[in-house]
């Protein structure tokens, strides 16, 4: 089942001028995920489709995918690497192609398993990456993760024999979903993009957030574009936004505006691929319809955007440049960088609690709404790229985690 | 660690705060720990993505915590949960141990009592949960100290 490359898809959709929509969506039985994918290549719209793997899967407890399956119990995706091959290519079976292509989203540090599934299945296009899977979502060191996404590209890039041009998305852009300021998600981004080219990987997308403020996503959209540009001009990129991963509107109008917001600077940064949320993310998983509802507000929302417009310049591809700079310049191999960076708190991700994060940085949304560096800790940042303040109290943060939340659900 | 003066040291708990094996969720927990801490105690962090020998392990070690703070986001909370009380009771017979969170994959609630029979202290899953998590410590802070 050769399906066409996803880079491909994406960039023929970008030629004529339509914005690639995407839901996250996992479905635990072979029957249901088929139909989910079904329903989302019906939606007719520039549609790319998902299979979002379980979190068992993600967390490598296979046993426990294995007794939630014998026993009927609840799962939050689809466990691919349980699913036999065969099975897998019945989900897929006349819904994946040139025209549909399918990408598997998992969250695993180590994901070696998940994408000997993915390709054994005849997919070829994944995400994640070495810092941004490891560092917000496991306790896996990151060299062990360096380590298993280096495998892990070469499993990839390997499908290559067999025709495909496999293609991998780095989740650099979502360290922590929200509170991580723009300048240390393009730069992850980028890393993680060197590191994917560096492990044999020629075909990949660099993702952004949707943060706190439409001005400063678009300049760090840009930012992330003109590093792009100079480090990875000899591989296929593409931007892939993300709808906001934070802590989401509860009322149906705040979702729906906060997603139509996201469409619409995808529109105006050129993002070629947007990842959207549906208006059942504060209470729930969503079903296969309500992603189906935000694929057609999103692209409505995408077909009425303007391109470009003026983008300020307030400090955030210095600030990524930056950042860059100085781990590449740690080492020659891109994922020895990464871990004597993570080591010396060269990138260091406010408020994440794995083992290895530094923890000295912390960020905060100011009174204009816009993400700021409270501490910089070792970052090698730029002189005044923080706005002192005090460590957020409890009640501070949950203003600051909830501040979009409230704005849209006010709005 | 810095210390709260206006809190007598007998009351101020030692606490575990932990997400479950297979949830990456860790603003739950940031946010969990700021809360405690403003009420003056202490925290363990345990972070995301706990395995359940960690838990235990860690819960086990010679000075038993206070009180286990579990807490989870992702949908297969209440099946981590359950399967989880078994072996930290095993460890802290008398160790008051909680849960809260959105425990399953449908939406919140409708989890408590089962929790409960398997043999948590309490459950904190409804919309004002944290409030309710709140009283509960304090009048456990409130009882060490007594």
């Amino acid at each position: 089942m050769t399906g066409g490359s996803f880079g491909d898809f994406v960039a023929r959709a970008a030629a004529a001028g339509e914005l690639v929509v995407q839901p996250r969506m996992g479905v635990p039985g072979p029957a249901g995920m088929r139909a989910g994918l079904a329903a989302v290549r019906g939606a007719g719209v520039r549609a790319a489709g998902t299979i979002t793997v379980d979190s068992f899967t993600r967390v490598g407890d296979h046993l426990a995918v294995h007794q939630a399956l014998a026993t009927g119990a609840e799962l939050n995706g689809y466990p691919i690497a349980a699913h036999s091959p065969e099975t897998t290519r019945s989900v897929l079976n006349g819904l994946h192609g040139a025209d549909f292509p399918v990408q598997v989203r998992h969250g695993s540090a180590c994901p070696q398993k998940i994408v000997a599934a993915l390709l054994a299945a005849g997919l070829d296009a994944t995400e994640g990456g070495p810092l941004s899977y490891c560092l917000p979502y496991s306790r896996v060191p990151v060299a062990e993760s360096v380590r298993a996404w280096a495998e892990s590209c070469l499993l990839l890039s390997d499908a290559r024999e067999r025709g495909a041009r496999p293609h991998l998305e780095s989740f650099g852009g979502c360290m922590m979903g929200q509170l991580c300021p723009p300048s240390l998600l393009v730069a992850i981004s980028v890393l993680e993009g060197l590191f994917f080219r560096q492990h044999g990987v020629d075909s990949m997308s660099l993702s952004y957030a949707q943060q706190t403020d439409p001005d400063q996503d678009a300049e760090a959209v840009a930012a992330l574009r003109t590093l792009a540009a100079e480090h990875l001009s000899d591989v296929d990129w593409h931007v892939v936004l993300y709808t906001y991963m934070g802590v989401f509107p509860r009322t149906p109008r705040g979702a729906t505006a906060l997603l139509q917001r996201s469409a619409e600077l995808a529109v105006r940064t050129g993002a070629e691929r947007l990842i959207v949320k549906t208006t059942a993310e504060a209470h729930r998983i969503p079903t296969v319809a309500e992603n189906v509802a935000a694929l057609v507000t999103a692209g409505a929302a995408a077909a009425h955007a303007e391109p470009g417009g003026v983008v300020e310049d307030t400090g955030v591809l210095a600030e990524a440049r930056a950042l860059v700079d100085a781990v590449l310049d740690l080492a020659p191999d891109v994922g020895i960088a990464l871990v004597r960076a993570v080591e010396r708190g060269y990138l260091d991700v406010p408020y994440c609690l794995h083992q290895d994060n530094a923890g000295r940085t912390r960020a905060f949304v100011d009174g204009d709404g816009r993400l700021q560096w409270s501490r910089t800790g070792a970052l090698p940042l730029p002189a005044g790229s923080a706005v002192p303040a005090a460590d957020p109290t409890a009640d501070e943060l949950l203003r600051s985690l909830t501040h979009v939340e409230r704005t849209f659900d006010r709005g | 660690m810095e210390l709260d003066a206006a809190r007598p040291a007998a009351a101020r708990l030692d606490i575990v705060v932990s997400g479950l094996a297979s949830d990456a969720h860790t603003w739950n927990l940031v946010y969990l720990q700021l809360v405690l801490e403003e009420m003056g105690h202490r925290v363990t962090n345990l972070g995301a993505c706990v395995p359940d020998g960690l838990l235990t392990s860690r819960c086990g070690q010679a000075e038993a915590p206070d009180l286990v703070v579990l807490s989870s986001v992702n949908g297969h909370g209440f099946q981590d949960a359950r399967r989880v009380i078994g072996p930290l009771r095993a460890r802290l017979a008398g160790t008051p141990v909680v849960v809260g969170g959105k425990l399953g994959v449908g939406g919140t609630g409708g989890h408590a009592e089962a929790l409960l029979a398997a043999g948590f202290d309490a459950v904190f899953e409804n919309a004002d949960a944290i409030a309710t998590f709140r009283g509960y410590v304090e009048r456990l802070a409130a009882g060490v100290r007594s």
